[in-house]
């Protein structure tokens, strides 16, 4: 696994253009999670562009597939993405954590195209997990995934979650694991040590991949091909870096979360974003 | 009343295929017929509460109504975030089935003793919280749980409590029961406190003092509206719960009147646990007893205050409430 730790993979136009976005929500709040939000976007983009089954203009569509960011601190990514995609109007982005706009700083379910709330770790497995009970009752063909973070996973309802989701066999659920090594003290390594990660969602009864999570082609076939195995939930480890995409905040938790981001401070991140390695 | 509430949702279950019911670890061949007919339906999570309440939620969010049974304390505490977050913040159906409300568990000890279930639960945003006074009111409640909006809280007594409730008066949740006429002290109760207060009720008669019961099966939404009519034209309150009287009916009651700004004072006790781990173990009924909950202690305390013009706190041979 410790051949995903640095993944030093350029980011192609569409990655450098959703994390632009990212950016200039980030200057109308003056505030955000930088590096959680960047460590996520080919996820994302990858459940948005080819995988989730959706439809904006009908976001409680009874067949579509259910996407839970549990790791509700990446917000502005997925908000990015809902714009792009038609649930929310572009201005939304513009009054980000405003008084007056409907995002806030962590997903909440009235926004239309986020399916719960969350902010508060440890949630969005179980909520999940009720879904894909629910859609194996109703025998229904639509697929429910999870995005966790990997600090997340410190909590203890992420395991009971796990092991429901394994004894109930729900082979439409997946767990994507965005695993940046970092959480907010510091290194996943110092402050509580998952490792070996990918074993523990094994032991768990989860069939296992580990993918570099900026690499979009493999992002996209290890979704594609989920389930792995029938009767087993999935989840994929998607080895990340933190900050992805912005020499500055990569690997730096000075820019886990901002507050007060100045002009000044948005102008060097998008220097960085433009000078960064092409795919 | 824990009988009859399960077999209700059973019932209500064969009725309505929106009904799931969830199980932590429960005692075995809970809900016995229910799994046998509806196994798809019925979940045993396993001793992991704050899963099953999200995972509660997550079926809920899809339509379903979904009744998650536990001991009341784990249910209440163990689990809060996700009672606040999951249930509450989202306004489910989920209703959250407590076994053993107030001191139930006397044998069992404080770890399973819910003196703070109410209080915590009313703080929750489209919490409802009822706590009903035999297995006949738990009756005429489920039906209603099942299109009710939002979360409900049902508190539990031990099984097997004496009937005192009757139809006279149509259930309906948050609307609180007129029991009496009496002018001379208000009685406010919620589950099997009522029966303490028509215990007390009958001895009040010897002294030729006559009170209402106000029976609040339902604690949030508190029927603030009964509670200050009755409350206008009586000069003594009390309120008796098997709770802490922190934060739980007593509170409820002491805030409604509070800003009701009533011309004429008014004389006011609440009788519950006193902010104290209760430390003894015995039956529900005897810790009651030792804790000043009894039908003796809220005559004893619509005596004295009919008697004081001093706060009762400042009465020295008042004995009741001393442990």
């Amino acid at each position: 696994m410790n051949d995903f730790k640095d993944s030093k993979i350029g980011l192609d136009d569409r990655s450098k253009h959703l994390r632009e976005m990212i950016i200039k929500t980030l200057q109308a709040g003056r505030r955000g999670h930088v590096g959680a939000s960047f460590s996520l976007v080919e996820i994302l983009r990858v459940l948005y562009d080819d995988i989730l089954k959706y439809d904006a203009k009908n976001p409680k569509w009874p067949e579509r597939d259910r996407c839970i960011l549990s790791k509700g601190h990446g917000c502005i990514a997925l908000y990015v993405l809902l714009a792009e995609k038609g649930f929310i109007a572009e201005e939304e982005l513009w009054k980000f954590c405003k008084s007056d706009g409907i995002l806030g700083g962590h997903p909440e379910h009235k926004v239309p195209g986020v399916e719960a709330s969350t902010g508060s770790l440890g949630h969005g497995l179980s909520i999940g997990v009720g879904m894909a009970i629910n859609a194996k009752f109703e025998k229904a063909d639509h697929r429910v995934f999870v995005v966790v973070g990997d600090g997340e996973c410190n909590e203890g309802s992420v395991w009971e979650a796990a092991l429901c989701a394994a004894k109930h066999k729900l082979d439409n659920l997946t767990v994507i694991v965005d695993y940046n090594k970092h959480q907010s003290y510091g290194s996943t390594f110092e402050v509580l040590d998952m490792e070996p990660f990918a074993d523990k969602w094994k032991a768990f009864g989860f069939s296992v991949r580990e993918v570099d999570g900026h690499n979009v082609a493999q992002l996209k076939k290890a979704l594609k091909d989920v389930p792995y195995e029938a009767g087993k939930p999935t989840a994929i480890v998607c080895h990340t870096v933190k900050g992805k995409g912005v020499g500055i905040a990569e690997h730096n938790m000075q820019w886990h979360h901002k507050s007060k981001i100045s002009d000044e401070d948005i102008e060097s991140l998008l220097e960085g974003l433009k000078e960064y390695a092409h795919a | 009343m824990r009988k009859t509430c399960l077999d209700m949702v059973y019932q209500l279950a064969k009725q309505d295929e929106r009904i799931f019911f969830i199980g932590s670890d429960p005692g075995v061949d809970t809900l016995k017929q229910f799994k046998k007919e509806m196994p798809e339906r019925f979940i045993i999570e396993g001793v992991s509460e704050a899963n099953l309440v999200s995972v509660a939620a997550g079926l809920a969010l899809e339509g379903k109504i979904v009744y998650a049974n536990t001991i009341a304390t784990f249910l209440s505490r163990r689990c809060f975030e996700q009672i606040v977050l999951d249930a509450g913040l989202h306004k489910t159906n989920v209703r959250l089935i407590a076994n053993g409300g107030g001191l139930v568990y006397a044998p069992l000890g404080p770890t399973h003793l819910a003196i703070d279930d109410l209080a915590i639960l009313r703080a929750v945003p489209n919490m409802t919280i009822v706590a009903v006074a035999d297995a006949d009111e738990m009756r005429r409640l489920m039906p209603q749980t099942v299109d009710y909006p939002g979360p409900i809280y049902i508190r539990l007594a031990k099984g097997f409590d004496p009937i005192v409730t009757n139809d006279d008066a149509p259930f309906q949740i948050g609307k609180a029961i007129v029991r009496g006429q009496g002018r001379d002290a208000l009685i406010i109760t919620t589950g099997i406190t009522l029966r303490l207060a028509l215990e007390a009720v009958g001895n009040l008669k010897e002294d030729g003092l006559d009170a209402t019961i106000l029976h609040m099966h339902t604690v949030k939404p508190f029927d603030r509206e009964a509670l200050l009519k009755h409350a206008k034209d009586i000069p003594i309150i009390i309120s008796v719960e098997e709770h802490n009287v922190i934060g739980g009916l007593g509170s409820a009651v002491a805030e409604a009147i509070a800003e009701a700004n009533f011309e004429q004072p008014k004389k006011f006790k609440r009788i519950g646990i006193q902010d104290v781990f209760p430390d003894r173990y015995g039956s529900q009924d005897s810790l009651m007893e030792y804790l000043g909950i009894s039908p003796e202690a809220i005559v004893q305390s619509i005596r004295h205050l009919r008697l004081s013009k001093k706060p009762i706190a400042e009465l020295p041979e008042y004995e009741v409430f001393k442990q």
